[in-house]
């Protein structure tokens, strides 16, 4: 090969590098390992993480049972190891699919168009937000504080540069529910939109047809939010909203300490030119064949650069994949049944350890612990072989008392009358 | 002799909703071990949903073939090369999937107590200073999910960095060959753009730079190399002209697979970066994410980095959130930590040399590529080639015959196509990056296939315009697709 370029080395080729930018010594880095010696070092890795331990964890991270079909279809290496679905003729794979997890997502949220994905919820809330404004011209957002706060962080690093004033509304201390007045008092004609989440970070099914008559009747949009899509197996669809912003993880996205997740953004009809992210649409070949194709393009970065309507360029083609494979192995009557499985979990535990709010919930409720500490409480369920919920004092100063606990199918009724016998 | 595609059984497929009947099912749950709940009571009547319209109602057989004949339309890494310029589309380490799999590390949940991670932080505490030590950068973070996020996350470290010093600035200049993205996050961010013109050699222009930067401008964001694939040999200059204005130099990270163990952005004046895990590091694309897009800072950004921040106190690690300056976060949790896995895995798989080694083949294969074809495209820039080569199809566009049309043909030889019309500032482009794991067999059928096609150009202009003419799909109608859009099934 260097005889047919005409150089000696392979350094030649880096020979018109300037000498100063040129690096003077090796990488400091240990030299290779082989196959083996790395899957060790991960299962010595993972060994220092918990093992064996029944989980109380939610606050938009859930413990699902992944269906066996989901790994079995995204290790193809036909979808594992394709690019991006530019080249369409040669992509109608992943295409297809996308269109089916577009179909889908309108299905559950009710709303008429999908994309294809965001990196996670927390990122496609603040692009709803970002949407939201453009849409309605307007600069200001509402957004309740009964919504998870690190997606709230996300919203404001991504609103502080762009003439996006954030604020926010209180919720009922009694049911855990957005405080309707507090909402109504913070509205006015600047506000392009309010967000909600819905079961809320509490867990608690919050009032989204009350928040849209308000931000609707102030002439701004509303934003659902929702982190646990489980959910949507049983709960109304928000169809007052404007825009569905959300977190698939629940389909049989591993926790993964966090990600990688995948958000979505779901609106209405008249909206679809205002929203990021990529799209597939229906079309057809030159032989007439129904085929597949990214499209609306137009708003997207690589053709209008600092004028379109997001900088993503990178959706989450496989997870909206595994995604897709869970919602079509549980299907219309499977979801309905896992859904109701979660309901009556998260119902028996709260049974035995009573709810702080007087809320409605799903599979998720915040518990008071009554003369101990919820650290201790956690430090003694830590002994069985249990993480517990999560403390409330790092994000709710007001709630340092208290835990978000959450149950799923997943959830034995043996492990959730230890936690009952703990709290008690 | 020239291997083209063979027709091959393509197994029809309806949409998943077309196979649906009522009452079919694929799943299964246990038995409840509580007492069930009536959902009206509660939720609430109001609250409790009718049944999912149209969605899917399958058995488990259908859902496998449904997948299964629907991968076989895909081209993939599997089945073989994507030449694509700036994506960087390497071989994914089978190894890599593996580890990411392992139950304590993707069942690992995000808010477990900190003494029951502390593998998973210090993967990414390793991680972090493996990235510093390849870019020679001072400190890194993991949050950002993808380059463009990346990108954003820099600039608002940038932006914050100089409100402190007493004035955030109004414009970031980006070079016309810069990526979509650099643009759309300066914007995000809150930034003017001024688009600056490359020079004759399609490297920055030192003099043009020199007149641009007032005490308006934040930053520059440059590719290096940059996407013609060559170098930015006056980098340096370009950063002291930018310092000492009081502004700051931004890298996009895209190429870094032309410089690990050569050269680090670090010791040519760079500020800040960001990588793509999903390219350098040779995580899977999967049909168009998940990426990780950290980015690496010098001293000076340090303050400013998403929060939290991993620090080591005592015996253990433990995340800072009590940092006033950080910009705070760009994303829940900490980033996409299984790509992390998979990036540490090639990482530790190569170790120092067998990265810079990685850098060598590439540039090495880039340059095989180059002169093989420079006898029948045009080479509009004559600099020397790192790890892509930018031809135009200037003497195929005299024929009527342009890139996209090369570009279409050049799957009836069994490749992906390369990256059409990118950038910019070279008309009718085509942009190729072999990365440095494809064999010289391959490269060599690669040079082979582009050859023929470029005198099929000459011989029969039509049948190229019309390609593909061995794929199941034909050229899909994108014009009718964005006319009247249709983004979701419904019943006939």
């Amino acid at each position: 090969m260097l005889d047919a370029i005409g150089a000696r080395s392979v350094e030649d080729l880096f020979a018109h590098l300037p000498e100063a930018v040129r690096l003077k010594q090796p990488l400091d880095l240990p030299k290779g390992i082989s196959e083996y010696e790395i899957v060790r070092y991960f299962r010595e890795r993972a060994a220092e993480n918990a093992s064996g331990y029944a989980s109380f964890l939610g606050a938009g991270v859930y413990h699902h049972f992944r269906p066996v079909l989901v790994d079995n279809v995204v290790a193809r290496g036909e979808f594992l190891t394709s690019y991006t679905p530019y080249q369409a003729e040669i992509s109608q794979g992943t295409l297809a699919t996308i269109f089916e997890f577009q179909t889908m997502i309108c299905q559950l949220t009710g709303m008429d168009v999908a994309n294809a994905s965001m990196y996670d919820g927390s990122t496609a809330m603040a692009e709803a937000a970002m949407m939201a404004v453009r849409a309605t011209g307007k600069g200001r957002v509402l957004v309740a504080r009964s919504v998870h706060p690190e997606y709230r962080e996300v919203l404001r690093t991504y609103a502080a540069n762009q003439g996006m004033p954030v604020s926010e509304f209180a919720y009922l201390p009694e049911m855990g529910a957005l405080d309707a007045e507090d909402l109504e008092r913070k509205m006015d004609g600047l506000t392009a939109a309010v967000i909600v989440q819905s079961p809320n970070f509490f867990g608690v099914v919050d009032r989204v047809r009350e928040a849209a008559e308000i931000a609707h009747r102030s002439g701004a949009l509303l934003i659902v939010l929702f982190t646990e899509a489980v959910s949507l197996g049983i709960l109304q669809p928000p169809a007052a909203a404007d825009i569905v912003a959300g977190e698939l993880q629940s389909f049989s996205i591993p926790p993964t300490y966090g990600g990688p997740y995948i958000g979505i953004i779901a609106t209405r009809e008249r909206f679809v030119r205002q929203m990021p992210g990529r799209l597939v649409g229906q079309t057809v070949d030159s032989r007439g064949n129904r085929a597949f194709c990214l499209t609306l393009a137009t708003r997207e970065q690589h053709i209008r650069r600092e004028k379109a309507t997001s900088n993503i360029c990178t959706n989450q083609a496989l997870l909206a994949l595994m995604a897709s494979v869970f919602m079509t192995v549980y299907g219309k009557q499977g979801l309905r049944e896992l859904a109701e499985q979660n309901l009556a979990k998260a119902h028996y535990l709260a049974g035995r350890v009573k709810p702080r709010f007087g809320g409605r919930f799903f599979n998720e409720f915040v518990a008071r612990v009554e003369g101990k500490l919820p650290d201790q409480v956690n430090k003694t369920l830590l002994k069985r072989k249990i993480v517990g919920g999560l403390p409330l004092a790092r994000f709710y100063p007001e709630l340092a008392d208290s835990i978000l606990l959450c149950a799923t199918e997943m959830s034995r009724r043996a492990d959730m009358d230890r936690v009952a016998e703990v709290l008690a | 002799m020239i291997d083209r595609v063979r027709p091959h059984l393509v197994i029809n497929e309806r949409l998943i909703f077309e196979h649906s009947s009522p009452g079919k099912l694929g799943y299964q749950l246990p038995d409840l071990d509580v007492p069930a709940v009536e959902p009206e009571e509660a939720l609430g009547p109001e609250n409790v949903r009718a049944a999912i319209e149209h969605f899917p109602e399958v058995s488990e057989v259908e859902v496998v073939r449904h997948y299964a004949r629907l991968s076989t339309w895909n081209y993939s890494l599997n089945t073989g090369m994507y030449p694509l310029g700036s994506c960087t589309m390497k071989y994914n380490p089978r190894v890599n999937e593996l580890v990411a799999h392992i139950e304590e590390l993707a069942w690992a949940h995000p808010y477990q107590p900190e003494p029951l991670a502390q593998g998973a932080m210090e993967i990414m505490a390793r991680l972090e200073a493996a990235l510093a030590e390849i870019t020679g950068m001072d400190a890194v973070t993991l949050q950002p999910a993808a380059g463009a996020h990346g990108e954003l996350t820099a600039i608002l470290m940038m932006r914050a960095a100089l409100a402190k010093r007493g004035n955030p600035r109004k414009k970031i200049l980006i070079p016309d060959s810069a990526h979509g993205t650099n643009p759309a996050s300066a914007a995000i961010a809150g930034y003017a753009v001024d688009n600056i013109k490359s020079s004759e050699a399609g490297v920055l222009d030192l003099g043009a730079l020199e007149q641009i930067v007032t005490g308006d401008v934040a930053a520059l964001m440059v590719t290096n190399p940059n996407t013609l694939g060559v170098f930015e040999e006056n980098i340096m200059q370009a950063a002291g002209i930018l310092h000492a204005k009081g502004a700051l130099l931004y890298m996009d990270g895209a190429n870094m697979n032309a410089l690990m163990g050569i050269a680090r952005p670090g010791d040519f004046g760079v500020d800040a970066l960001h990588l793509n895990l999903h390219k350098t590091f040779s995580t899977p694309h999967g049909g168009g994410g998940p990426g990780a897009g950290p980015v690496a800072v010098k001293k000076e950004l340090e303050p400013f980095l998403p929060l939290p921040r991993l620090k080591r106190s005592a015996k253990r690690w433990a995340y800072d959130y009590k940092r006033k300056h950080s910009i705070g976060r760009v994303r829940a949790f900490y980033g996409n930590f299984g790509v992390m896995v998979r990036a540490l895995a090639y990482i530790l798989a190569h170790g120092g040399p067998g990265l810079r080694k990685v850098t060598l083949d590439a540039v090495l294969n880039a340059n095989y590529i180059r002169k093989g074809l420079e006898p029948y495209y045009e080479l509009p820039y004559q600099s020397p080639s790192m790890h892509e080569v930018v031809f135009s199809d200037q003497r195929q566009a005299q024929k009527g015959v342009h890139t996209g049309d090369i570009a279409k043909r050049l799957i009836d030889y069994g490749f992906h196509p390369y990256t059409v019309s990118f950038p910019l500032i070279v008309h009718g482009a085509l942009m190729i990056e072999p990365t440095e794991t494809e064999t010289k067999r391959e490269l060599d059928r690669f040079i082979e296939a582009m050859t023929a096609i470029a005198h099929e150009v000459e011989s029969d202009p039509q049948m190229v315009k019309t390609a593909p003419h061995g794929t199941g799909t034909s050229r899909v109608d994108e014009v009718a697709a964005a006319r009247k859009p249709v983004l979701r099934w419904k019943p006939a």
